[in-house]
């Protein structure tokens, strides 16, 4: 445990101070904090309307079933209860199924058949969620159970029940294949390496589990045909244009509004069916409704991320160096193929799984099944399946030093892409568009004093103590994406922004990302306030409503400042491009003559001469002159597309103590050194680290949603599913290099996710470290105490 | 949000008050003191009760560490934290702050209360191990007067005490014997979650050798007899290294636990066996120490 005496003192915090008043880049408070810890944020579950209904789901105890009947008198007939629907009420809108954000389908009410546990069967409105609760159980419906489809690794066999019913002609579980790489010539690198390893590899499924579960309240308004959605959602554009398409509704009379939103790590990027039955039901009963999903709900019925189950294969000189790296995946991806991600990248971009390292050859062969589960396979704090590679490489490498016996430090510099391959073309096809990677190695096993740590490993491990230690390099490809390469339901994935600038120099930032938590409101007006060199305290950053900020694909692959925050840069840009020309005006000298000094042009040669960009926004807004051809007011929009992602990177290092009677690990330190090219906020970076890492942490040895043999999902509430608190991490120790991405405008990367990209392999190399005397490569996550106790036995087995 | 059923309420004022409106209500009625079971079961709809009896207010009446001449009392509405932070159990009971650090958080162990746990009768519960571990006795009083019963007789089995409808547990008594300590140990996959497994043991000694030890075992089937062979191996005996590793063993063998997402069957019956030699050994190091136990000696306070 941590304690507070144990905690070294911070003296970065001293920087954290809002009175330095940053004009732009720097430490600065958030500018959200001072309401969320007054408690006066604004969720959805805080929206109260005149006359607003509550709506509540009734969901299948059972994974899979016929449904036989449903009778809904008894709770029709409930004295606070203004409707009932099933799904055949929906089938006779047409409502009864919606597309999912792979071009699946997805029911919104089961109609004949539930095909996983939790899934939506029928909705009640009510005057109150108490009374719409009560009135669920008196719904009686009857089902006549199939046995279900819940191991992975049979689901495509013969005799496998068929859950897709639905798709005409379908006669198995076959969601889709994927591969990338070039098959043959990793089958030659093979063929010829000194060394092959292989590992099958589990990345369990895990759950985002936000503080905020997902709900909406929809208000249509029959007079003016207007539809007002306050959701939950990281893509209120996105969400909004499904919403026309499916409804029918016009898109110019559908404002979907995000107001703050608790977390949302990938479990709000889909549209839910909950949302779709407040639509509906607001729709029919003409007044505002409500729909707030409980914590259960949340677990069992909402998108998952990761389930997949890889097999690893490296091939390498037996001096180190790696040659190529094969793979072979089975996805799970439920009962329907709900996975975000753009539409091109089925497997989003597990196509990094080649990793940090210069290879000869790569390939990878997926195939994704159903299974009677909850869907989904969200961007849960992954850029679209990278975590589920990273660890894919990160743990297959640390094998392979295992039977190098290498240390795995040596074994990675040995192979990293070195600085001047720079962009550097892996064999999967993706341009890393910059790195030192040796340098934010170095500079991580520098802050943890790695060779120390290995001299009191060694000791230890002469007196039966178990210390590991992990390591682990990874490489982020975040920020879709190049429009035409990326788009979700045929929408690009380029982002709009607008700024402008008040007559008193005061300015308006409207994004079409969507805060989560992630500090946009400080982070944007930042980004601003470095271009335009006013402070951010004077800059409002406006998200979260259609009705009011430009479109855009909002906010979740870590893509708010690579594709968002540039769009705020050159938006900035165009404003001061603008002001320019103005205050050549204003100084009576042509625009070549000034020259621009953080918030105020002035003349060459004469610097007493200048104007602020207040003085200048005034003057566009004034009764004065204005040069030729420039029209009044000082504002400007874009549309950023992005020419490829940007590859934030970072090493990791590790160190746990595992209990030799108990097999309970304890993570005694973490390193995290972070590379996300530019720094706007360096105290927001940390605390995005910070919260990923623990995210890492708990992956690694204690979340897992878990099925029984019927399907049942024993992870439904935060007893069963756990999730890390401040006893189960250390003080996290953090370090950074920059290297800047050269094609961003600011040269910044994404960081939102590194850390939970980085850190489980990291946790889950230092656990099989410290078993090494056991004689242990490999054990799959969650190490809780009782599978590490197995390892220990000899039996380190999967957990699926 | 998770929301009960519709349900009545109302607050007793004494411990008469609370049996008569539980003899009135019927069996659709309980008692509610911390109410961090069963508010969770009511929200998830698996407890639906028509009444609810706050007891709360007998926290007055029924909240206290009394230390008699040989043996300390308990009220049954001591709320966790006042148990992790009272100097009297922690000079002759050391089990009980060991146990109390490590149960929930303190938002739970600032409302949650010994009496409450103990009816809960979780397999998982810690202070049932604690209590069985002291061979403490439960006072329950109903209409008809109070009656007094060992652990053994309290707990009937997961979920099921020998608390009547219309009765209350009201006190928990703990006997005082010389030359004595305790300690508990506990695994669990993250703080605040339940045992996987849960290990108290306690040790009275006579010189060098040891006059009478318990061990009780939490969320590895049923267990509150002390486990009698572990007393029977130990009494007479000078601690040592193998003798606790006989205990463990025993321990072991006197388990049923089950497999599930906590661990595995025989994950958990090693632990019995580990847990059981650590608290063992930390008892007697706590004796040698004089930390504890001297009863004389700490009643002078």
């Amino acid at each position: 445990m941590t304690t507070l005496d144990s905690r070294p003192d911070r003296e970065d915090l001293e920087h954290v101070d809002n009175d330095q008043h940053p004009v732009g880049h720097g430490r600065m408070l958030r500018k959200e904090d001072p309401r969320f810890i007054r408690g006066m944020g604004n969720y959805v579950d805080d929206i109260q309307l005149k006359g607003m209904l509550h709506l509540a789901i009734l969901r299948s105890p059972v994974a899979h079933a016929n449904i036989l009947s449903i009778d809904t008198s008894a709770a029709q007939a409930h004295p606070k209860v203004k409707a009932v629907v099933t799904g055949a009420d929906l089938a006779e809108k047409g409502l009864a199924w919606m597309p999912t954000l792979s071009n699946d389908v997805q029911a919104v009410l089961a109609t004949d058949r539930v095909r996983f546990q939790g899934q939506e069967v029928a909705f009640v409105v009510a005057e109150d969620r108490y009374s719409a609760r009560d009135a669920l159980e008196l719904i009686d419906v009857e089902y006549d159970l199939l046995p279900p489809v819940i191991d992975v690794r049979t689901a495509l066999a013969p005799d496998a029940p068929v859950i897709r019913t639905d798709l005409e002609g379908k006669q198995d579980n076959h969601c889709f294949d994927w591969e990338t790489g070039d098959a043959a010539a990793t089958d030659a690198v093979f063929a010829k390496a000194d060394v092959v390893v292989s590992e099958d590899i589990v990345y369990p499924r895990v759950h985002p589990a936000p503080m905020e579960t997902c709900g909406c309240v929809a208000d249509y308004e029959r007079v003016s045909g207007k539809l007002t959605l306050w959701t939950t959602s990281q893509a209120p554009h996105a969400h909004r244009t499904v919403y026309a398409l499916v409804s029918g509704l016009p898109e110019h009379k559908i404002r979907v509004i995000s107001p703050d939103i608790g977390g949302g790590f990938g479990n709000k990027v889909p549209i839910y069916p909950g949302y779709v039955c407040a639509i509906v039901a607001s729709l029919v009963v003409g007044k505002p409704v409500k729909w707030v999903e409980d914590r259960t709900e949340n677990l069992v019925s909402t998108g998952f991320a990761r389930d997949y189950v890889m097999r690893g294969e490296i091939a390498a000189t037996r001096d180190g160096k790696i040659l190529a790296i094969r793979t072979n995946v089975i996805a799970d991806h439920g009962a329907f193929n709900g996975t975000a991600a753009p539409l091109k990248y089925p497997a989003g971009f597990f196509g990094v799984f080649t990793g940090s390292y210069d290879l000869e050859a790569a390939y990878c062969k997926m195939t994704a099944v159903y299974t009677n589960k909850a869907p989904g396979g969200v961007a849960y704090a992954c850029s679209f399946r990278i975590t589920e590679a990273v660890y894919l490489v990160e743990r297959i490498v640390d094998c392979l030093a295992y039977e190098l016996e290498m240390d795995p430090v040596e074994l990675r510099r040995r192979n990293l892409i070195r600085p001047e391959q720079f962009p550097y073309t892996t064999k999967t096809g993706w341009v890393y568009d910059s790195g030192e990677y040796e340098r934010a190695l170095d500079h991580a096993l520098e802050i943890a004093g790695y060779d120390d740590l290995r001299r009191e490993q060694e000791e230890k491990r002469s007196r039966g103590e178990l210390m590991g230690i992990g390591v682990s390099f990874f490489t982020e490809a975040v920020g879709a994406g190049p429009r035409k390469d990326m788009d979700i339901l045929g929408l690009g994935m380029a982002d709009g922004s607008e700024l402008r600038v008040h007559p008193t120099g005061k300015a308006v930032l409207r994004v079409s990302c969507m805060n989560q938590g992630q500090g946009h409101e400080t982070t944007f007006a930042q980004i601003v306030a470095e271009e335009l060199g006013i402070p951010p305290d004077d800059i409002q950053v406006v998200n979260g409503d259609t009705d009011q900020t430009p479109f855009g694909l909002g906010t979740y692959g870590s893509r708010s400042t690579p594709v968002s925050g540039a769009a705020a840069a050159l938006v900035a840009r165009k404003v001061r491009d603008k002001a320019q020309i103005i205050a050549s005006g204003m100084l009576e000298v042509s625009v070549a003559d000034l020259e621009w000094e953080k918030g105020s042009f002035r003349v060459k040669g004469d610097p007493g001469r200048s104007v602020t960009i207040q003085d200048i926004a005034m003057r566009a807004h004034g009764a004065g002159d204005l040069p030729e051809g420039v029209e009044g007011a000082l504002e400007a929009q874009i549309c950023y597309n992005p020419s490829n992602l940007t590859y934030p990177f970072g090493a990791y290092v590790c160190v746990v103590d595992v209990d030799p009677g108990t097999a309970q690990v304890k993570v005694r330190r973490f390193v995290a050194v972070d590379d996300c090219g530019t720094r706007i906020n360096p105290m927001i970076i940390e605390g995005q680290v910070h919260g990923g890492l623990t995210d890492g942490v708990g992956m690694a040895l204690m979340e897992m949603i878990a099925f029984d043999e019927e399907g049942n999902c024993i992870a439904g509430s935060l007893m069963d599913y756990l999730i890390p608190t401040a006893l189960e991490v250390p003080h996290w120790e953090t370090g950074h290099t920059v290297t800047p991405s050269p094609h961003h405008p600011i040269g910044a990367k994404g960081v939102g996710e590194s850390a939970t990209v980085g850190s489980p392999p990291a946790v889950v190399n230092a656990v099989v470290d410290a078993l090494k005397p056991f004689g242990i490569r490999h054990a799959d996550m969650p190490l809780t105490p009782s599978r590490v106790w197995d390892a220990m036995q000899g039996r380190p087995t999967p957990p699926i | 949000m998770q929301v009960p059923a519709p349900f009545e309420s109302d607050r007793a004022t004494s411990v008469e008050h609370a049996i008569g409106l539980l003899d009135r209500l019927g069996e659709e009625a309980r008692l509610v003191a911390g109410g961090h079971s069963l508010l969770p079961m009511m929200k998830l709809r698996l407890a639906n009760l028509e009444y609810l009896i706050d007891i709360n207010d007998l926290h007055g009446e029924l909240g206290y560490v009394r230390v008699g001449a040989d043996e300390v009392r308990i009220g049954a509405m001591t709320r966790h934290r006042e148990l992790l932070e009272s100097p009297e159990l922690a000079a002759l009971f050391p089990i009980f702050a060991d146990a109390e650090a490590v149960i929930a958080d303190p938002v739970v162990r600032n409302r949650g209360t010994i009496g409450g746990s103990l009816c809960q009768a979780d397999p998982s519960e810690d202070l049932s191990a604690v209590c069985t571990t002291l061979n403490a006795t439960c006072v329950i009083r109903g209409a008809g007067g109070e009656r007094t019963v060992t652990m053994e007789q309290f707990h009937r089995g997961p979920y099921e005490t020998a608390v009547e409808h219309a009765e209350i547990l009201t006190e928990i008594r703990i006997p005082v014997r010389p030359n004595g300590s305790s300690a508990y140990a506990k695994v669990e996959r993250r703080a605040g979650d339940w045992a996987v497994t849960s290990a108290g043991a306690a040790v009275w000694m006579d010189g060098a050798v040891i006059a009478d030890a318990r061990v009780g075992l939490a969320a590895v089937g049923p267990n509150t007899t002390g486990i009698p062979a572990i007393s029977e191996a130990l009494r007479g005996q000078e601690p040592s290294e193998e003798l606790y590793e006989r205990a463990g063993g025993i321990a072991a063998e006197a388990c049923s636990p089950t497999t599930d997402n906590r661990g595995s069957a025989d994950y958990k019956r090693h632990l019995a066996d580990e847990l059981t030699r650590r608290t063992l050994r930390r008892s007697v190091e706590r004796i040698r120490a004089g930390e504890a136990g001297d009863s004389a000696t700490d009643r002078s306070r």
